[in-house]
């Protein structure tokens, strides 16, 4: 029972890093109806910027993370938008997600040639050791992981739900036209999503850079496990990304525990199928129909 | 009228070729400079562009300069078997690299066919066993290094069981398959066969296994950066047992990598700039002067590499690539004879190598030496 529980955690605790990049696929989806293929990229890159900052500047570590991670939510998250987003989305959203794309590669071979092909060190903000739960020791790193990122997503749903700049946000995504005759700034709620999303990676990077090591190549596990994470979940609702991640984290990590390490990616995809097969919505996500 | 000119000026430039061909000793390295091989390849690099600075800077190989030319694999066998292509259509007069073994294996075939020596990197065992002449190591192979880790892990660490992790590549699988008789041999039990993936990034539940599995030991051969990933799991997890492995596991980058969780590692290691050999402990000392950081076995690699190629070529006193290989073979190489060795080192007609190794351990991460073991035939 105590190993099952410490798979259990450890799978949790991967997941809810999955949760925080899949509901950055829900925010883009919601906003501008397209999915951001670079959204790995998005949860590699704040570490990467916080140590180039380090080396850079010379400058101690929570100074480099200041700059790193402002930097990163400019850049990705108010540039994203003025700089990819804005111009492409007039020729419809396939140029769109072909660009997030291009977007992916030009983000992980920038990383690689502007700072370094091989892993790097990062920092942990939480000491190594480990608490008893149900019998099984969990480390704190994970119990820290599980507590920051379900605390960060819970900011989010309240912020959206019980605020009224989070409400004009929902509107927003819901109906632009209807949002926008009602006096809402959409262009700024817009804008304001891209950040938050920004700012969603930054945590995710941060939590997670510790045991995966900063390197240029790890948002192609991230964000493969955060798609297959917001499908099963329901692309168009935060609360589907979260129960998604959070499924996809155990199951990957019972997967590796029960079935075998090398057959542990086949048990999601296999989970990505049956959904789209029985439940195609995601377990949370509500239908939609469009008109073509 | 024109074309006896053409002609003549063509037959002269094909002539010339040659020539221009020869005026530099052009070495081409296959090497991983990016995905999961990207640590290692990029020490291997260094290590071979080292050599070949201080080579130069003594008039080169027969008064003629060394050039190294790099091509990145991205630790993909295919890529690496375009760029050894690539390597003979260009004239390399030798090739470097790989690294990893996987790759090795899917390339060396193309080197063999035009008879052009390969020195690798590589460990695992296979590879050489195919009676290709042209495939040289630089590495001890995992049948040299297993039998000691199997008797160091009975005689030292006083084990009766072992957890095995191993990544399931060509060098893993070639290493766990190695270590399994070794360690029956010594009467010693597998308490847990553990299997990971090539650039796995989570190794939470395989920390957790091993830690159930409540072994005496635990035996982990991995590549660099999952060797780090592991040990940080692993120290997370709470794992207190032993942590045992070969040079992967003790060296410099996954010392730097993985931090505190590196303290108290042991094993056997290949090479070492931290070992007590004058030679050694200078290339460290300059590796660390020109790149800011301290060498790991990859990048002494690279040097050795580029001096077995100076060493067979001023015994043979001409730039000649089947004769390069003929001289490695079976040929031992000292350090009063060529320094850039920096090992003493003699070359089995197989291509493996037999030289001194050691044993060692991370102490508040830095890598000591705790004894020299001797040539398997001295």
């Amino acid at each position: 029972m105590a190993e099952f529980v410490a798979f259990l955690i450890a799978g949790v605790a991967t997941g809810a890093i999955y949760a925080l990049a899949a509901i950055g696929f829900t925010l883009v989806w919601q906003t501008s109806q397209t999915i951001n293929f670079a959204q790995g990229e998005f949860v590699m890159l704040p570490a990467v910027l916080v140590l180039l900052a380090v080396k850079l500047l010379g400058a101690p570590l929570w100074l480099g993370a200041l700059v790193g991670i402002l930097a990163f939510i400019l850049v990705f998250g108010l540039g994203f938008k003025v700089v990819v987003v804005d111009p492409m989305i007039r020729h419809g959203v396939l140029p769109l997600a072909i660009a997030t794309m291009a977007l992916s590669t030009i983000m992980k071979e920038g990383a690689k040639d502007g700072f370094s092909a091989e892993a790097q060190n990062f920092p942990s903000f939480v000491p190594t050791g480990t608490v008893e739960v149900l019998g099984a020791a969990v480390s704190l790193q994970h119990a820290a992981i599980i507590v920051v990122a379900l605390a960060a997503i819970g900011l989010l749903q309240w912020f959206v739900g019980g605020t009224r700049l989070g409400r004009q946000m929902q509107a927003t995504a819901q109906n632009p036209t209807v949002a926008r005759i009602l006096g809402i700034p959409v262009e700024r709620m817009v804008l304001l999503t891209f950040v938050i999303n920004a700012a969603l990676a930054v945590v995710a990077s941060v939590l997670i850079s510790p045991l995966y090591l900063a390197k240029f190549s790890n948002g192609e596990t991230i964000g493969l496990f955060a798609f297959i994470a917001a499908i099963v979940g329901g692309f168009n609702q935060v609360r589907g990304a979260l129960v998604g991640g959070l499924l996809i984290g155990v199951v990957d990590s019972l997967a590796a525990a029960y079935v075998s390490t090398q057959y542990r990616l086949a048990v999601p995809l296999i989970l990505l199928v049956a959904i789209i097969l029985l439940k195609p919505e995601g377990l949370m996500g509500r239908k939609e129909e469009r008109r073509i | 009228m024109k074309s006896p000119w053409i002609m003549a000026a063509a037959l002269a430039i094909g002539c010339a070729l040659p020539a221009l061909a020869q005026d530099k000793v052009k070495l081409v390295d296959v090497i991983e400079l990016s995905g999961a091989g990207a640590s290692a390849g990029t020490n291997f690099k260094n290590g071979a562009d080292l050599a070949a600075a201080d080579i130069n800077a003594k008039g080169g190989i027969l008064g003629k300069p060394v050039e190294v030319i790099h091509y990145d694999t991205q630790t993909n066998p295919g890529a690496t078997r375009a760029a050894v292509q690539r390597a003979i259509d260009e004239d390399a007069y030798a090739i470097l690299g790989p690294v990893f073994s996987g790759p090795i294996s899917a390339s060396m075939q193309i080197s063999q066919r035009a008879e052009v020596a390969q020195i690798v990197a590589g460990e695992a065992a296979g590879f050489t066993q195919q009676g290709n002449p042209y495939i040289f190591r630089t590495s001890l192979s995992q049948s040299a290094a297993m039998p000691k880790i199997a008797k160091y892990l009975k005689d030292t660490v006083k084990a009766g069981s072992v957890a095995v992790v191993w990544v399931n590549n060509d060098f893993g699988k070639g290493g766990r398959d190695a270590i399994l008789p070794e360690l029956e041999k010594a009467g010693i039990k597998v308490a847990a066969d553990i299997a990971t993936e090539q650039g796995q990034a989570d190794f939470a539940a395989d920390a957790i296994k091993v830690k159930n599995a409540n072994a005496d030991a635990i035996f982990v051969y991995l590549n660099e950066d999952e060797s780090a990933r592991f040990l940080r799991a692993a120290k997370q997890q709470g794992v207190a047992k032993p942590m045992i492995g070969e040079t992967t596991l003790l060296g410099a980058k996954v010392i730097e990598l993985a931090g505190d969780a590196a303290n108290g590692v042991k094993g056997h290691v290949g090479l070492s700039v931290d070992a007590p050999l004058p030679g050694l402990q200078d290339f460290g000392k300059r590796f660390q002067q020109k790149y800011g950081y301290v060498s790991d076995h990859n990048g002494i690699k690279g040097y050795m590499a580029v001096h077995m190629v100076k060493w067979a070529t001023e015994k043979q006193k001409k730039l000649d690539r089947k004769g390069l290989a003929d001289t490695l073979r079976g040929a031992t190489i000292t350090v009063a004879e060529e320094p850039g060795i920096l090992i003493d080192t003699t070359i089995l007609k197989n291509g493996d190598l037999d030289r001194e190794s050691f044993l060692a351990e991370v102490v508040d991460g830095k890598q000591v030496i705790n004894t020299v073991l001797p040539k398997l035939n001295p």
